[in-house]
């Protein structure tokens, strides 16, 4: 396994934030609070637990939807995948679903399922879904056909070609679609709080804005970021854990 | 009696019966005619090359032969069973080694096994025996993209024999390996056809090496695909491998089948 090194990562951490810090001490604008006041004021919405709470509210919509999309999500894709007909049938719904602007759509889901948790895990899964069911159905039908032959070869069956040939090798870009699903259900999961009804960490957006507590603001973005990295950090673990020979190159190179 | 049996035997050694025959085998792919009508017999026990241009439907011949495709017409059969689809009698060694890369040398070589069901200590133990064989002690627990390409196609050809199938289908097997590891490969092919006591079928569209390694070489030609003629060298074959190139009926057998196939080669 590939490491970067500790120094590397400490530096361009470094490199960022003192950016910021620099721009905030301009200051660049009066609504752009400096690194180490977003940073307080993170500190202090710990201390008080208002995050805790907050991050209790965003993380339902934002764990089931991200739930419900990587399951569906991979289970559609490796059917789209292996299957023409449903290819016709499903492919052109993710990607209207993919291109779709979303903002604009969210009074109709509000219409149809109200301002509760429905609503916001639909936003997420709209978000999360189509990127991770592309990809999916895109990695299996690319599998290399001379590895399929192989194990045909040597009597599998296709079920042993689907687990032990189809999926493992298309993992790597399955995986990659999750990192970018989930991304996209970070983003849903905000945008659904700013958009439906301000509760939880889009709450805090919300609210710090328009009193002009901008530290607030901004620790709240950079709490949600952070998260997400840290989230996609441990979809990479889970992943070299599962996959052991995805980090290693491929045969054919 | 003795001597016009040893006259004899000097004019035309014994071929042994076929482990696979091909019969009036055809194939076509939309417009294009791969096979036509083409029988062949494989003799037990013995390497048989099928030599020719690209484009010669060589590579296609093996593949139904191997169950992978489906002829048009005509039958296979493989120790007098008709061939309908991938057998245990047959395992296959792929150019591109089809090797998996998440899978380290171990599971790579075990994988036919593990298709077939057997336990993983006993598939394991029988890998090792065959890593061991083909000289790759020490890598087991390597990872494709760490080997060279001779040592990958090594790992192929372990994973065939694993399975200890009585045919081993080659398709041109050294063709991604470089000059010197192909040479050490084809010195290693005569003894493990010596040693292996299997059916060896070797695509290839290299002459010398069709010459060197084989008990039998069929030359197939292109529009339409047939086999033009069966060559069976018979002075060599015993000689010490490092020996073999300087024998004159390698030389001429080289010349000879060049000569035919000259024509065909754009």
């Amino acid at each position: 396994m590939k490491h970067r090194s500790l120094f590397l990562k400490l530096l361009s951490a470094l490199i960022v934030f003192g950016a910021w810090e620099i721009a905030g001490r301009i200051p660049v604008s009066y609504a752009f609070p400096t690194f180490l006041e977003a940073m307080q004021a993170l500190l202090a919405m710990t201390l008080d637990g208002t995050i805790f709470v907050a991050y209790g509210e965003t993380l339902k919509p934002l764990v089931v939807g991200v739930a419900i999309s990587a399951v569906f999500g991979i289970g559609l894709g490796l059917w789209i995948g292996l299957s023409e007909r449903f290819d016709w049938l499903f492919s052109p719904v993710f990607i209207v679903m993919q291109a779709a602007p979303l903002a604009a759509l969210i009074p109709l889901l509000v219409m149809a399922y109200g301002i509760g948790l429905t609503s916001k895990v639909f936003v997420v899964c709209i978000m999360a879904m189509p990127v991770i069911v592309l990809n999916t159905s895109g990695a299996v039908r690319n599998t290399p056909s001379s590895m399929k032959e192989m194990a045909t070869s040597f009597l599998a069956s296709d079920r042993d070609v689907i687990l032990k040939i189809i999926i493992p090798a298309a993992s790597p870009v399955i995986f990659s679609g999750l990192r970018l699903g989930i991304s996209a259900g970070f983003i849903g999961a905000i945008l659904a709080e700013l958009k439906i009804t301000p509760t939880g960490v889009g709450d805090i957006i919300t609210y710090s804005r328009s009193i002009a507590d901008y530290p607030s603001m901004y620790a709240a973005i950079f709490s949600i970021i952070a998260l997400a990295v840290i989230f996609l950090n441990v979809l990479e673990r889970v992943e070299n854990f599962l996959f052991a020979g995805n980090n290693r190159g491929y045969a054919s190179d | 009696m003795h001597q016009t049996n040893r006259s004899f035997d000097h004019l035309q050694e014994i071929v042994p019966p076929s482990a696979v025959s091909v019969r009036n085998v055809s194939k076509r792919y939309n417009d294009v005619e791969a096979l036509r009508d083409l029988s062949l017999e494989f003799p037990r026990g013995q390497l048989t090359s099928l030599l020719g241009p690209s484009g010669c439907g060589k590579t296609t011949l093996l593949k139904i032969i191997a169950g992978l495709i489906k002829a048009n017409s005509g039958d296979v059969e493989v120790n007098g069973v008709k061939v309908e689809g991938p057998g245990p009698d047959r395992a296959f060694v792929f150019q591109d080694f089809a090797l998996l890369p998440w899978a380290n040398v171990l599971r790579n070589v075990a994988f036919g096994l593990e298709l077939r069901g057997v336990a993983k200590s006993e598939r394991e133990a029988i890998a090792e025996k065959y890593i061991r064989n083909v000289g790759l002690t020490g890598f087991e627990r390597s990872y494709p993209h760490e080997l060279s390409g001779g040592m990958r196609q090594r790992v192929g050809l372990a994973r065939a024999l694993a399975v200890d199938a009585q045919v081993l289908l080659l398709d041109e097997p050294f063709s991604a390996v470089d000059e010197q590891n192909r040479r050490k490969f084809q010195e290693d092919m005569l003894a493990l056809v010596q040693n292996e006591k299997k059916t060896f079928i070797f695509v290839t569209h290299s002459i010398e090496e069709a010459v060197y390694v084989s008990d039998q070489i069929a030359v197939l030609l292109p529009r339409p695909s047939r086999v033009s003629e069966v060559i069976r060298p018979t002075s060599f074959r015993n000689k010490d491998a490092v020996n073999i190139r300087r024998d004159p009926e390698y030389l001429d057998i080289i010349d000879r089948i060049w000569a035919s196939l000259r024509n065909y080669v754009e």
